[in-house]
């Protein structure tokens, strides 16, 4: 139920209430309409996060790269510990 | 960045893994609450990788499996005496109820329909004002803006056969009655990241001081879930108790601030049961006095919908609150299977029967 899906969007319709954003976001190939009402600051090209037909936040790259980061690192220190051994 | 497959990746999934290898001297029991999180870390067979001294106990976040037999009762009422079309989830149609599911009443003749959105149901409304549309709305904080936006826009319009029955449910109440329960030991959690996303993390930090449990917000792909792991390990064996963010690249401390608006405008916080487990205080939200007109209970005469179902040889409670595991069922995979469920666990995707029933290899095959 929770079940949220990243896409990235495609198009916006922007309208006079907020409320009424959508846009089309698409998922690997597969194209939907979403509600983009909580997401004001998303744009064309942008990952959303979407659940039960609302994108619920814009993915942030610069975090998802300090994540990816954060793996690195764990290598390069596990490596380091290894040749210690 | 495609935010899927970097977060797949089985180098990187080793390298992590390790990492929790090197950090762990002692048994450490962590509870996942979210039912998705409990089937990726069953389909990636995420406890193969692990030490076997972490112990990953499921919790109770699947909103189909605490729906109460009584709201399944109620929406097949509707559907089948009231000759409403019934709209939901296509999770909630094969959950029993007292006198069978929503899927036996559409068999029965009942108009029953599966939405992907509220909206949808709320569209059908629109179009079909000669028809009363019901929408059974149940879930975690993370559908309730839908849910909510679906009723906030139904009275905007005008609607007035379209109404809700809400069967909505809130983790943090949750996970404080498990630890005041005390019936299972759990030394940290995985908080859910999609609920997180809605309603930020801000209100754990409370929770985290007060039982000295490390709560990790964590997202849903392999690499997610181990890191949550390892950074919940790591507080545990260094005796730290904080609120940690795995998930950051989707969740701010504060949530989604319009999703929670939203929320707020059209739900209330009230006391309700949850199925298998009881009532939990301040653990559900139910429509605002404002909203009472969309009330499908109150607009159709159904009082008494907090009734249980008898369970037979099912242990869904325990399951839920992680004092059992699947296997642990003497029904499991045998009187009890995805196409003949006795309990909800076993219906839905984010039932921790349904994921050990399809993936796991340490229980017993579905067709032994």
């Amino acid at each position: 139920m929770c079940l949220a899906v990243p896409g990235r969007i495609i198009s916006i319709n922007e309208s006079d209430d907020p409320l009424d954003r959508t846009g089309v976001v698409d998922f690997e190939g597969v194209r939907r309409r979403v509600g983009l009402a909580w997401v004001p600051e998303a744009r064309v090209g942008d990952y959303v996060i979407v659940h039960v037909g609302h994108a619920i936040s814009r993915l942030d790259p610069e975090e998802a790269q300090r994540t990816l980061e954060a793996f690195r690192e764990l290598s390069q220190a596990l490596g380091a510990a290894d040749s210690e051994k | 960045m495609r935010y899927v497959d970097e977060f797949r990746d089985p180098s990187r999934a080793r390298v992590v893994a390790d990492a929790i290898h090197a950090v762990v001297t002692r048994d450490w029991h962590i509870m996942e609450i979210c039912g998705g999180q409990t089937h990726a870390i069953v389909r990636f067979g995420i406890e193969q990788l692990i030490p076997p001294k972490v112990h990953l106990i499921h919790g109770p976040g699947c909103p189909v499996c605490v729906t109460p037999a009584g709201i399944i009762d109620a929406a097949v009422r509707i559907a089948r005496d009231h000759r409403a079309t019934l709209c939901t989830f296509g999770d909630m149609l094969r959950v029993p109820g007292t006198q069978g599911s929503l899927l036996d009443a559409r068999a029965r003749g009942a108009d029953v329909r599966i939405v992907y959105s509220p909206m949808e149901a709320m569209d059908l409304a629109a179009r079909c004002p000669d028809r009363e549309v019901v929408f059974l709305a149940i879930g975690f904080e993370t559908t309730a803006p839908a849910n909510a936006l679906a009723v906030f826009t139904a009275r905007r319009r005008g609607l007035r056969n379209f109404s809700v029955i809400v069967s909505h449910f809130l983790v943090p109440p949750a996970i404080t009655s498990i630890l005041e329960s005390d019936s299972v030991r759990i030394d940290g959690f995985l908080a859910a990241g999609h609920v997180c996303t809605v309603m930020g993390w801000k209100e754990y930090v409370p929770i985290a001081q007060r039982y000295r449990k490390p709560i990790v917000v964590t997202g849903f792909e392999l690499l997610d879930i181990l890191q949550g792991i390892l950074l919940c390990v790591r507080q545990l064996e260094q005796g730290r108790c904080e609120v940690e963010n795995q998930y950051s690249r989707s969740v701010r401390p504060e949530g989604n601030p319009q999703a929670r608006r939203l929320v707020e405008e059209v739900f209330q916080v009230i006391t309700g049961p949850w199925r298998g487990i009881g009532s939990i205080p301040h653990s559900r939200l139910g429509l605002r006095s404002a909203y009472r007109e969309f009330d499908a209970l109150e607009k159709f005469g159904i009082m008494d919908q907090s009734h249980e179902a008898s369970s037979g040889p099912c242990i869904a409670g325990k399951i839920l609150c992680g004092s059992a595991r699947p296997p642990d069922c003497p029904a499991f995979g045998k009187a009890c299977t995805p196409d003949h469920p006795l309990g909800a666990p076993m219906v839905s995707s984010e039932g921790a029967c349904h994921a050990y029933y399809l993936y796991s290899r340490d229980s017993n095959p579905p067709n032994a």
